[in-house]
């Protein structure tokens, strides 16, 4: 536990991220880094399309949920969020991880896509689990979403 | 070319031309490093992380020593670990 936060049970955010696009992901990184910032221990759980975020080198090629125009609306959006200095998902996944917050993987995804561990981005997981861990998170969290 | 700033605190964290999350982000990666009793100066451009920080600084605990405002338009936020 790192310094300035609570042991306090309700101090924790349980964040499903079910979608797999771009700003959905980013919108979930974003929370789950604003969530640590402010003391809560925090895990996102990667489930459905969200996982396949996960995915080696899948991370940045996430189309968009709307407009995305067969990814033109993709790359605009890229442009102007370059030009707005928006982090990039990539840069809200390490700092998401430097500050402490969990990745669990759900595991009936990884059967239902045909996915390995050794598919995914194993160092950006710490565990594996289905359900039942994540409502073991959600029982305790001040603040649960899906995304 | 950002212009050098004068050190006040012990941790001095540079995030003018930043943007929503990151001066928040690296407000906290500071409070990590910072030993307890340290101070950490905060200096960005982003109008609404200047708001937030304080609400994370009230959050984790810590002492708001300060915010101010230079005449560049960039905030500097002080807080004690």
């Amino acid at each position: 536990m790192g310094p300035g936060t609570s042991s306090s049970a309700a101090r924790k955010a349980a964040i499903i991220v079910h979608s797999g696009d771009l700003d959905k992901v980013m919108s979930a990184l974003i929370l789950g880094n604003g969530a640590l910032a402010m003391g809560l221990e925090t895990t996102l759980f990667f489930t459905f399309w969200g996982l396949l975020r996960l995915r080696r080198g899948r991370l940045e090629r996430a189309p968009l949920s709307k407009l995305n125009l067969l990814g033109l609306g993709r790359w605009l959006m890229g442009k102007r969020m370059r030009r707005a200095r928006v982090a990039s998902l990539k840069r809200l996944l390490e700092d998401y991880r430097a500050l402490g917050g969990k990745i669990v993987a759900c595991e009936l995804t990884m059967q239902v896509m045909g996915l390995r561990r050794e598919d995914l981005q194993e160092e950006w997981i710490d565990s594996y689990g289905t359900v039942g861990a994540f409502i073991n998170e959600a029982k305790e969290a001040a603040l649960t979403l899906f995304i | 070319m950002k212009e050098k700033i004068e050190r006040r605190a012990d941790l001095f964290v540079d995030c003018r031309g930043e943007t929503c999350p990151i001066p928040l982000v690296e407000f906290r990666k500071a409070v990590m490093r910072a030993r307890p009793g340290e101070t950490i100066e905060i200096v960005g451009t982003h109008g609404p992380s200047k708001e937030e920080i304080p609400l994370a600084v009230r959050s984790l605990g810590l002492e708001l020593l300060g915010v101010e405002e230079d005449q560049d338009g960039a905030w500097h936020i002080f807080v004690r670990r």
